[in-house]
């Protein structure tokens, strides 16, 4: 006979993007946080904007990690918040497309300037700010790419990093 | 349609009485001013002053639970909203339908530090359903509907509606109802129907059955209990309720187990631990009911039927999941058992009732018989026996008491049984029993009180003695804190570290400072003259029923153990295993 219990249906935790389309009210991200913070689900990135300005509703990009009955408890969770119109996973819904956008700033002459602006060359960063002794380069791609940009400037003078969290959407017709 | 101009206030009131409000329980203040003197100069909606906000919303959920409508609440801003949180949280955990006014300071000084100003919506929004701080005027009579529409349907529970002291004054146009449809909130009603078809044809392949069913059967209403009680006698399974499900299926039914759990009985609890398919509908695997939750009910394949999406898979993982009211599920799951023409395997179950009937030989529930001390079941066996020709309502404290309430007290009927489980609210007993007195003003309501929890919110009795409500409180005196002295007993060696109620107060001179009538009673021989008596005095009585001081309540199943390890009261087989040191650890 198969086990009933949680812990015995799976250990493993899993990395998912949950995006959830709420109206723009006052207090509506404070309850998501809220929930999130009250029973103990992790947030590794939280993006937030209103999307219909007419409607007044706003898009919420979740990325978490748990098990999977973690994760469902998430859903069903976000689902029963009163303002939330829709949750959906675009981790286990299809495939989706997931991209951030970081300002990393640089400081530093020389060869490790040199080196810095060749390195931001093969990730395709931009550079959006210069002076003579430090750059701002945009970047934008998957996370693991901006993670490894970053460890990469690190050595070559980097001194500040602003990331926007991830947007995500599913590919293909359908939408939220 | 001709628009109506008036005031916040009177779009307050105006909504209540639309909404079908008899009643109010609040507590004025600076911040509500124009919405008590709205209620001053009408007389539809009735304001019960209570002496204390969170005893107001204890008695808002007594009349909810009651009559299953929506209990109503009024506080001011500040100490009043923060006074009033743990009710709110109380009814969220026990889904109690709540809707529960505050007033706020001025918009214009929200934000400043004013003067009894508490971020009323920050503070409530993990003890409330949904919450609302009105900002403007024309919006107020919409949010007033979507509150009570929030608050009664899916899972019901409490709402905030945070009132600004300006918006209570200024102009605005009032709208029916009808007119307000909720963007996003849409509560499941029906489940689906594969999912039921496929749950049918389990439960009628099952060889060691359980209904295991709570209160979300309650709150659908009457009709739903009836519809269980038909669907569990056409199976013919046997079936146990949570504490909170008391009364949605009949006591005195022979297919009835008794109350699961920590405090269940010992036949409950094991046919849930045998079982080879659980039917759990409106009940939320509660972490006092499944016990070590690796060993629940290790050999059950599990349906579950609730109307919040969320407490599926949310301790237990269930085979069949189906989202909906618990009501229009179990009517449709009866009909499928017709359709299909489902039988029980009738040699299975006769030999699972045969098993189930030598775990209720072991009368779990009995106690010891004294001629000197009034053991507290007893007490409470005694209540029933001289209250059941009467339409009788309990609410209870919470402790021993309450345990022993729920395993001696026999419940016929829902919403008749009142008792604090998913926040354990010590003092929600007695406010709760002044609402439902409110609602059942010619039934006998009796609180079923611990002398600690009792003083919690003993203030009351002037409410009581105000509104001459006939509420008896049947106090189960044990001079001690007496749940967390059992657990001392069990856990900490005996060390009774501030348990022990000391500088009790006379009862009888507390009820008479009052106004009202006292009454106490030590002698086992007085027990039943002093119930009678109680029961037969008008107006409000406080009973100082002497009992046992260390008594404890049986069976337990001991923090941290499965349903298969229950401790017995020493006339039954006496102790089971020891407490684990991990379940020490555990609440
Ligand atoms: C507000 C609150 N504080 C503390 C507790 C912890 N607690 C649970 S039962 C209990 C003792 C209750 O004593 P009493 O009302 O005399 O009931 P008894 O157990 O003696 O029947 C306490 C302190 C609680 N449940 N609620
Ligand atoms: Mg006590």
């Amino acid at each position: 006979m198969r086990g009933t219990n949680v812990t015995q249906i799976s250990e493993l935790s899993e990395s998912h993007t949950i995006a959830v389309l709420v109206d723009n009210e006052a207090g509506v991200l404070g309850r998501v946080i809220g929930l999130f913070s009250g029973r103990g689900y992790n947030i590794e990135s939280l993006t937030v904007s209103e999307v219909d300005h007419r409607e007044r509703l706003s898009r919420i990009n979740i990325v978490t990690t748990g098990t999977p009955m973690v994760i469902e408890q998430i859903k069903a969770q976000l689902g029963r918040l009163v303002p939330i119109h829709r949750v959906r996973d675009l981790t286990s819904d299809g495939p989706s497309v997931q991209r951030e956008l970081a300002l990393v700033k640089v400081a530093s002459t020389g060869e490790r300037r040199v080196e810095s602006l060749r390195i931001a060359d093969i990730f395709r960063a931009r550079v959006v700010d210069s002076t003579n002794e430090s750059f701002v380069f945009e970047i934008v791609g998957k996370t693991g790419k901006l993670d490894a940009f970053i460890r990469l400037m690190e050595p070559l003078g980097l001194i500040d990093v602003s990331r926007t969290g991830v947007a995500a959407i599913s590919r293909g017709m359908d939408s939220l | 349609m001709l628009q109506q101009r008036m005031t916040g206030a009177e779009i307050v009131l105006k909504a209540l009485v639309d909404q079908g409000v008899e009643v109010v329980f609040g507590y004025p203040g600076g911040a509500v001013l124009p919405l008590y003197d709205a209620i001053f100069k009408q007389n539809r909606i009735r304001h019960i002053l209570t002496r204390h906000e969170q005893a107001a919303v204890h008695a808002a959920e007594g009349y909810a639970r009651s009559t299953g409508k929506v209990g109503v609440v009024l506080v001011t801003s500040g100490p009043g909203a923060t006074n009033a949180v743990t009710g709110l949280l109380d009814a969220l955990l026990d889904s109690v339908p709540l809707v529960c006014l505050s007033g706020q300071v001025p918009t214009q000084l929200i934000g400043t530090d004013a003067f009894q100003e508490a971020d009323t919506t920050g503070i409530t929004r993990p003890c409330t359903k949904h919450n609302y701080l009105v900002k403007d005027v024309e919006t107020l009579a919409g949010v007033m509907h979507e509150a009570f529409h929030v608050a009664r349907t899916g899972r019901p529970g409490p709402v905030v509606v945070d009132l600004p002291k300006n918006v209570q004054v200024a102009e605005g146009t009032y709208i029916q109802a009808e007119q307000v449809r909720h963007k996003s909130y849409r509560p499941p009603v029906k489940g689906d129907a594969t999912q039921i078809e496929k749950a049918v044809a389990l439960m009628a392949s099952a060889k060691r059955p359980v209904f295991y069913c709570g209160g979300g059967v309650v709150n659908s209403g009457p009709a739903a209990c009836a519809a269980l009680a038909d669907l569990v006698h056409a199976t013919g399974y046997p079936i146990t309720l949570t504490l909170q499900g008391l009364g949605a299926f009949p006591a005195s039914d022979s297919q009835f187990l008794g109350m699961l759990g920590m405090h269940g009985t010992y036949e409950a609890n094991l046919a849930m631990h045998g079982c080879d398919v659980m039917v759990a509908i409106g009940a939320r695997f509660d972490d006092r009911v499944t016990g070590k939750i690796d060993g629940f009910a290790p050999n059950a394949q599990i349906i579950h039927v609730d109307v919040d999406a969320a407490s599926i898979n949310k301790n237990v993982h269930s085979d069949i999941a189906i989202i909906g009211d618990a009501g229009s599920v179990i009517a449709d799951m009866r009909v499928v058992w017709e359709a299909q023409g489902y039988r029980p395997d009738a040699e299975a179950l006769t030999q699972w009732w045969r098993q189930i009937d030598t775990w209720r030989a072991r009368k779990c529930l009995a106690f010891g018989a004294s001629d000197t001390v009034i053991k507290p079941q007893l007490a409470i066996k005694r209540l029933h026996e001289l209250s059941k020709h009467l339409d009788t309502y309990i609410t209870t404290e919470v402790g021993q008491h309450q345990m022993w309430a729920a395993q001696h007290f026999p419940f016929d009927q829902p919403q008749h049984w009142m008792t604090s489980g998913g926040l354990g609210t010590m003092g929600y007993g007695f406010p709760s029993a002044l609402g439902v007195q409110i609602a059942h003003p010619e039934s006998l309501v009796v609180c079923i009180a611990g002398e600690a929890s009792f003083m919690m919110n003993m203030q009351e009795i002037a409410t009581a003695v105000q509104y001459q409500l006939p509420v008896k409180v049947f106090i189960l005196n044990n001079c001690y804190m007496g749940m967390v002295r059992q657990w001392q007993e069990l856990l900490h060696g005996s060390r009774y570290s501030e348990s022990h109620t000391e500088a009790l107060p006379d009862i009888v001179k507390l009820a008479d400072a009052f106004g009202a009538t006292g009454m106490v009673v030590s002698n086992p021989a007085e027990l039943d003259a002093t119930i009678t008596r109680m029961i037969e005095t008008p107006g409000p009585v406080l009973v100082d029923v002497r009992v046992d001081p260390f008594e404890n309540c049986f069976p337990m199943i001991p923090s941290g153990a499965t349903h298969d390890n229950m401790l017995l009261g020493e006339l039954v087989g006496g102790r089971g295993p020891a407490v684990t040191e991990a379940g020490k650890g555990l609440v």
